[in-house]
């Protein structure tokens, strides 16, 4: 995703032979581990015909599966899109001290295992956590239930929209707002009017690649889950669940939704990429 | 999505923590009670039965019963940091005993408020093997030839793998005591492959992934791959095995958060019942009641099976064996 392709105007070479064997090899590792799965995926789903997989999917424990895992990226991702502005406005608008501490935090959940990111929560919400009697006692409920599922999904794609803004942003730097702010526009008219359209498109593409790590989380969410079936398992974690009970139609017939996701993600991008190319360039080259 | 809706929905999940707490209750409409059957591995296929069967006689307020499957050992673990089981139904009682001693979910002596140490059926540990049984597996014995690759679940998290393992120790036992017993599980654990956390996830790398050439299987578990994966697999009985007594119970501290203890009373009760174990026995699980084990005795061969107190009881068993530094930690090492 980072050096699709370049904003520079390219320069027309014959390819040698070493070249072309390079790209054919590339071609076919890509065919093997991408086209060879997504075709399987869809093979077996529609192994039993297409009344089957329809059928599948509207297993009430599916049809829970689809709406958890949208409820769940539907409150991650506005507040990851949200936070992940407000963290890139500060790194490349202001200079402060702490600043390279926070932008280590911010790439922290890339670095650590989603096991760990969703067992942080259980140490923290669990019963036997910091705050677990205190949540028993108010009957509030974390593990175990969506807000632990969205915990675990915030954790693991905190990084998206920050990284996707902070390079582009540095290098827009801040003359624009500067301007705006002496012609004596407000803070937040400057944001709206100045900032805001500036990144719109890289917020999308940061956006979009947040999106798709939500909905396909497995490791961290697993942790927090605690499977039960038609109530805290997302489609990811419905898809194990399906295989495990040897259902392979149902549980390729899941798993073809997430490939669907996945492939509505990648047009959008892009898409994103072809149209808008100029107001990604820096995003991209990180 | 709108500008509008997003700042809707971030101001919806500012207030999520609250919202959560009618999640259980409130699940299907108001004064729906929920039951949920935290269970074991390969209970998956019968506990659906198990809960249209019992919801079909339910006359009590409207009823929804969710199940949660994993390793015995994982689940407990899960049910300890808050998973609001009203009732558990684990492959073994040392995984209850966790939640009385580490949470203090329910009473020590919970195993003896139901009938028959509180199982309501008891299942054994034999050999799945590849069809035509090309290695010539017959007995324990084979186990540990060099070359052989042995596919059994850990038996940290899984508590079908602590019974194989039980079983495979008692026939160490037989031979040579308690070094014979030590030295049996030794060379089979270096015979075995990959570790598993559950007896699903074995099975599955058994039978769809195809590694090793015996898989140490609930009998359950073993009949209903033959179903799923017909020709593909032979049965093969040992000449002894252990007595595995997958036991139930009610976690009191839930279901009286939950005010669902009468529901979930009437639902253990119900799995004593003869209704309830004709579906245990049709699911290849050995039933308790008489007439019913009777009907269905052609299809559970009777075999010499040691049992749990033969190994000290579950506490002394789990010190010994399954504890940090007891005998598995001490013989397994990794490949």
């Amino acid at each position: 995703m980072t050096a699709a392709t370049s904003s520079e105007p390219m320069v027309r070479v014959r390819l040698p032979g070493v070249a072309l064997v390079m790209v054919a090899v590339s071609v076919l590792v890509m065919a093997g581990l991408i086209l060879l799965p997504l075709y399987v995926v869809f093979h077996e789903a529609l192994l039993k015909g297409l009344p089957q997989y329809l059928e599948a999917l509207k297993e009430p424990d599916a049809i829970s599966a689809i709406r958890l895992t949208l409820l769940v990226a539907a409150i991650a991702v506005p507040l990851n899109a949200v936070f992940g502005v407000a963290a890139a406005w500060a790194i490349s608008k202001f200079e402060f001290r702490g600043k390279s501490v926070l932008l280590t935090l911010i790439d922290l959940p890339f670095s650590i295992s989603p096991v760990v990111s969703g067992l942080v929560w259980v140490l923290l919400f669990g019963a036997q956590g910091l705050f677990g009697q205190w949540l028993l006692d108010h009957d509030l409920k974390v593990i175990f239930a969506v807000p632990g599922l969205v915990l675990a999904t915030i954790l693991v794609t905190f990084p998206f929209v920050a990284r996707e803004l902070i390079p582009l942003m540095q290098q827009q730097g801040a003359d624009e707002e500067a301007a705006a702010l002496t012609l004596g526009a407000s803070g937040f008219t400057t944001f709206r009017r100045v900032t805001l359209p500036n990144i719109r498109w890289a917020l999308l593409y940061g956006v979009l690649l947040c999106n798709a790590r939500a909905m396909g989380e497995f490791g961290a969410v697993s942790v927090v889950s605690g499977h039960i079936r038609g109530l805290t398992n997302t489609l990811p974690l419905h898809v194990e669940v399906l295989y495990n009970d040897y259902d392979s139609v149902g549980a390729f017939a899941a798993a073809s939704l997430l490939a669907g996701l996945g492939i509505v993600t990648l047009v959008l991008k892009t898409v994103l990429e072809w149209r808008h190319s100029g107001e990604l360039s820096a995003g991209r080259k990180h | 999505m709108s500008l509008t809706r997003r700042f809707v929905l971030a101001a919806g999940a500012a207030a999520l923590p609250l919202a959560a707490c009618s999640d259980n209750k409130g699940a299907g409409g108001a004064g729906k009670l929920t039951l949920l059957n935290v269970s074991y591995d390969p209970t998956r296929e019968l506990y659906e039965d198990i809960n249209k069967a019992f919801l079909a006689g339910w006359k009590g307020a409207p009823l929804d019963i969710k199940q949660s499957h994993g390793g015995s050992g994982k689940q407990a673990r899960a049910v300890i940091d808050g998973l609001q089981a009203d009732v558990v139904t684990l492959a073994l009682a040392a995984d209850i005993d966790e939640l009385a001693t580490r949470a203090r979910l329910l009473p020590a002596n919970w195993q003896s408020r139901l009938p028959d140490n509180s199982t309501p059926y008891t299942s054994t540990i034999i050999f799945l093997v590849r069809k035509g049984n090309p290695k010539g597996i017959r007995d324990w014995a084979d186990l540990i030839k060099p070359g052989i690759g042995v596919v059994t679940p850990n038996p940290k998290t899984s508590g079908g793998a602590r019974w194989a393992y039980l079983a495979a120790y008692g026939h160490g036992l037989k031979q040579g005591g308690e070094a014979g017993g030590r030295d049996y599980i030794a060379k089979l654990f270096k015979n075995v492959p990959v570790l598993d956390t559950g007896a699903r996830g074995a099975t599955t790398t058994f039978a769809k992934n195809g590694i090793g050439d015996v898989l140490l299987s609930w009998e359950n578990e073993a009949y209903l791959t033959l179903d799923e994966f017909g020709p593909n697999f032979d049965i093969v009985y040992p000449s002894s095995s252990v007595l595995a007594e997958p036991p139930v119970a009610l976690v009191d501290a839930n279901v009286d958060r939950h005010k669902t203890r009468a529901a979930a009373e009437a639902y253990l009760n119900f799995l004593y019942t003869p209704q309830a174990q004709e579906i245990i026995a049709r699911h290849h699980f050995r039933p308790r009641d008489a007439a019913v084990a009777a009907k269905y005795a052609a299809d559970f061969r009777a075999l010499p099976l040691s049992t749990i107190a033969d190994f000290g009881g579950w506490a002394a068993a789990q010190k010994a064996h399954f504890a940090d530094g007891g005998l598995f930690d001490q013989i397994y090492k990794p490949a």
